[in-house]
């Protein structure tokens, strides 16, 4: 993974780089024109929180059944992106909705679950920051049933009635509007590029945190 | 005297009278709300600024972000030399 890193970041540097090009150049939407350019970091946005979620679920019910600190260094970096991706996501949907909906926020199904998740993150945050010794394992359970809540979350749309896209508007987007298509998957793939860069970095402060108590412990010794 | 005020006086009714029968003609009275479709543009909320918002928002998350890691990597960094520090003076003493 460490040989990879930086071919990563370069990649995804240069994938960066290059979305704002693809964002201005990209045909505007017919209904909600300028706006709509959102779109692609929004949607890829929660393609992050969506891979960021997964890792910290499975990391933290790996760590919690058998023990493995490696795991629970991938659980804590992982919570920590949940929350960054989500931060986002959750601001750049509102300001979208402010001009697609004439509102900033609306209580429905999808957003406020979306907040939701948002807050179970940042609990598991606090926990891990406030909770002393032991908390590693309560943690571990909030990152799984955090984890529990995606699902829920993206069918949130297609249960409830929302004002919020059914998950039907990806499926057409290819055949009516291949540009989008396109981009919106690019970006999609940069964002996934960039939390795998910033899980490394995470994962890095959580192994020399590691390894500063060790050291700690064996100077008492 | 008393016929220039009264003069005045009438004029100036005369005048009010035209001018709120003729707003009363061009704008008729509204009986509670009246829906239109489509706003004009003027009234519009402009997309640009929040496009621009988004995007700024983002670039400015990714560094204060980076900008955290690196100083949490560079606090234990510097703990760990100064650990490293105190045990080799230690082990000179003895």
């Amino acid at each position: 993974m460490r040989k990879l890193f930086i071919p990563i970041v370069v990649v995804a540097a240069a994938m960066f780089a290059w979305a704002p090009v693809g964002i201005a150049r990209v045909p505007f939407e017919s209904t909600m024109l300028l706006v709509q350019k959102i779109f692609y970091f929004h949607f890829a946005t929660w393609m992050a929180v969506t891979a960021a979620v997964i890792v910290c679920g499975v990391s933290s019910a790996i760590y919690l059944f058998k023990g493995t600190p490696a795991a629970d260094h991938y659980a804590v970096a992982s919570a920590e992106l949940t929350a960054i991706f989500c931060t986002f996501g959750l601001f750049s949907g509102s300001l979208w909705g402010r001009k697609a909906w004439g509102v900033w926020w609306q209580w429905d199904a999808r957003l406020t679950m979306a907040f939701l998740l948002e807050m179970v993150f940042l609990g598991y945050l606090l926990v891990r920051k406030y909770g002393g010794p032991g908390s590693e394992k309560l943690a571990a359970a909030m990152g799984i049933f955090g984890a529990a809540t995606a699902p829920f979350i993206y069918k949130s749309v297609d249960w409830w009635r929302t004002i919020h896209p059914q998950t039907s508007v990806m499926k057409t987007l290819g055949s009516q509007f291949p540009a989008a298509w396109n981009l919106v998957w690019f970006c999609s793939a940069a964002f996934l590029l960039l939390f795998v860069v910033l899980l490394s970095a995470r994962v890095r402060l959580e192994e020399l945190r590691a390894q500063m108590d060790r050291a700690y412990l064996a100077a008492e010794e | 005297m008393i016929r220039r005020i009264g003069f005045l006086f009438s004029a100036g009714g005369a005048m009010l009278f035209t001018a709120a029968t003729g707003f009363a003609q061009s704008q008729p009275a509204q009986d509670g709300f009246v829906p239109v479709t489509g706003v004009p543009a003027s009234e519009q909320i402009p997309a640009a600024p929040l496009v621009v918002a988004v995007y700024a928002f983002f670039l400015l998350l990714m560094m204060f972000y980076l900008w955290t890691i690196w100083r949490r990597i560079a606090r234990v960094e510097a703990d760990m030399r100064a650990l490293e520090h105190r045990q080799g003076s230690a082990s000179r003493e003895r």
